[in-house]
């Protein structure tokens, strides 16, 4: 393990909603090329984390580095998809439209998106099985089309590190093994995918890495060695015995 | 036509088109009430600015009330952000103080100052051709032709350069933050314009109705498409069409023309609001009579389906078993017998090889929600249109 590069490194992050702390003093790294969850109960600040890594919170302190520099200098780097219910499905907009904003990152200001952008706009739509549904409008797409359409748009960035905010949430099972599957794939281009994640009975089929979260951080480090009642426990404060004997 | 006409006319389309757009970004943003706020509270920055300039259309006069528009956005903020009171009452509680400082101000000094609140209210297009810019002795037409005229082209030129992050931003604030596309500077330059827009358009419509020229035909178009360039298009268009037509309206009734001009808007977008193809209140109330049709339909052939004895089949079972009533009844074998789902002899109703391929169909779609083998069953019925 040793040998591998540190792809994100948390340090001493405290991250404060009116003064009220919602992460405290968390320090992270992880190292390239892993599938990590991060877990923990509601309102344990997994989505807070995500945003302070990519610099859309102001932490309070602490410091957050990609590949050894901050975010804003690596931004190109990094890919991000929000939680589904962030924004609003009505706009006026199509899948293809949506699917392209990802290449704005690298397009930079007031640069716009030409054909190349577009074809690899289409690619990504074709890698997450949208490309027939590239002209409908976002609202007439289903909750799983939605998130592939999101997936997609992630996937365009062709960066080295994801971020995802709850990929599997209001999704059905079929589009939940699309996902998984082109996340699998993702880390087998060496790529490090970080996921908010909440079905605890799935991590150890999903992911190879796991960050258990409550406000502190209660532990980090490889499924196999970490993914145990005792962390349970910790994290979600009853006796948890559910998730790791099936 | 007179020349003061065709320039009242042509100022009301800069008008309506320098609103139309920042006002299509308002709307996506759930940020309506927003322009409300700005055009009461730049009042205190354009009196102000009067007493310093002596004049409405100085450039000055226009930056002075438009700080006091962000000033407003960023007051509303600050409130909201206690946590104590929600938007709304943020907006409510702003917006009337810097208001009602700008009247005391234009009634303490009312006997000096050529600005009423009247005119500030409603504004007075008839009045602009009579303002005119004079460059070296040579008249080069009305003062605010000229103001409107540069807000618009700054406002189309600021559209063009910053489309796509002002489209992000508004979709996806978190994904354009990460992308480096600040949302906060995005926003205020958003406020920045609409509240200059807001001062220059106050002069020819008033404070009241400059709020309908951002808003409505934001509103209306919002109804007819799902493409956000489609959507800036229709807005300036529905802008500029109503304030023409209101501009005859009043011309006709001897009205306001910031009163005819809303009057239109509003005629407008209610129009629109009935009859619009897909998200029109009628389109809507089509489709919902047109699936529970459909879903009769659905019932019916279903029961076709697993009752071969003929007398679950004579027409008049209809109504006694499946209790639906006549008219219903009727519309129900109609339309199964325009889909050749059915034939009737002798009143006795069968179904066909077709209805009986659509009834499997649309039972693995209800069951399996999966919608790849019923594609070519959408374009005929709503039901299948998620």
């Amino acid at each position: 393990m040793s040998s591998k590069k540190i792809a994100i490194r948390v340090d001493d992050l405290t991250v404060a909603y009116n003064y009220k702390p919602v992460l405290w003093d968390i320090d992270l790294t992880i190292p390239e090329g892993v599938l990590m969850a991060i877990v923990g109960p509601n309102g344990a600040g997994k989505s807070t984390l995500i945003k302070s890594i990519l610099g859309i919170i102001d932490p309070i302190a602490g410091s957050v580095t990609i590949y050894d520099k901050p975010y804003a200098k690596q931004r190109k780097l990094v890919a991000y998809v929000p939680q589904k219910g962030s924004v609003d499905w009505d706009f006026p907009t199509t899948a293809l439209d949506v699917v392209m904003m990802g290449t704005y990152g690298k397009l930079g200001w007031i640069k716009r998106p030409g054909q190349k952008e577009k074809k690899a706009s289409l690619e990504a739509l074709e890698k997450v099985g949208m490309l027939p549904f590239k002209n409908r409008q976002i609202s007439q797409l289903s909750g799983g089309q939605q998130q592939r359409v999101f997936l997609a748009r992630a996937l365009v960035q062709n960066a080295a590190i994801y971020f995802m905010d709850e990929p599997f949430q209001g999704v059905d099972a079929t589009t939940e093994i699309a996902i998984i599957n082109i996340l699998k794939e993702l880390r087998k281009a060496g790529k490090t995918v970080v996921v908010v994640h909440h079905d605890l009975q799935t991590v150890p089929e999903y992911f190879d890495w796991v960050t258990f979260l409550n406000v502190k951080k209660i532990a980090t480090g490889p499924v196999k060695d970490i993914f145990n009642d005792d962390n349970l426990t910790k994290t979600y404060g009853i006796n948890y015995k559910v998730a790791v004997n099936q | 036509m007179s020349l003061p006409q065709i320039e009242i006319q042509l100022i009301a389309a800069i008008v309506a088109i320098a609103c139309a757009i920042p006002g299509v970004f308002l709307v996506l943003r759930k940020m309506a009430l927003i322009s409300d706020a700005i055009s009461h509270s730049i009042l205190p920055g354009i009196v102000i600015g009067f007493f310093l300039t002596e004049d409405l259309n100085s450039p000055w006069l226009i930056l002075l009330a438009a700080v006091t528009g962000v000033i407003t956005v960023v007051l509303v903020e600050a409130i909201q952000k206690t946590g104590l009171v929600k938007e709304d009452t943020a907006i409510g509680l702003v917006f009337p103080a810097l208001f009602s400082i700008g009247v005391i101000l234009i009634a303490k000094n009312a006997n000096d100052v050529h600005l009423d609140v009247d005119a500030v209210l409603l504004g007075e297009l008839a009045f602009a051709p009579f303002d005119r810019l004079m460059v070296a002795g040579t008249d080069i037409g009305p003062k605010s032709l000229w103001v409107m005229g540069i807000i618009l082209s700054i406002t189309i030129g600021l559209l063009i350069a910053f489309f796509k992050e002002l489209k992000v931003s508004t979709f996806d604030a978190g994904l354009s933050s990460a992308l480096g596309f600040s949302p906060v500077v995005l926003h205020y330059g958003l406020m920045s314009v609409s509240s200059v827009t807001v001062v220059g358009a106050f002069d020819a419509v008033g404070a009241v109705l400059v709020v309908a020229l951002m808003i409505a035909p934001a509103a209306t178009a919002y109804l007819l498409t799902s493409d956000l360039k489609k959507m800036l298009g229709l807005s300036i268009l529905f802008g500029v069409s109503s304030a023409i037509a209101g501009y005859w309206v009043a011309h006709l009734l001897d009205a306001s023309i910031s009163g005819s001009m809303t009057t239109v808007l509003g005629v407008v977008f209610l129009m629109v609001y009935l009859f619009a193809p897909n998200k029109g209140l009628i389109a809507v109330m089509y489709r919902q009579k047109q699936q529970r049709t459909e879903v009769s339909l659905l019932t019916f052939l279903l029961h076709l389906n697993n009752h071969t004895e003929e007398s679950e089949r004579h027409i008049n079972h209809l109504n006694e078993h499946i209790n639906w009533q006549r008219v219903r009844s009727q519309t129900v074998l109609d339309l199964a017998q325009k889909n050749n789902m059915i034939t009737i002899t002798d009143s006795i109703v069968t179904l066909t090889s077709k209805g009986k391929e659509f009834t499997d169909l649309a039972l693995e779609y209800i069951i399996t929600n999966k919608d790849e083998k019923i594609e070519h069953m959408k374009d005929n019925f709503f039901l299948f249109r998620g």
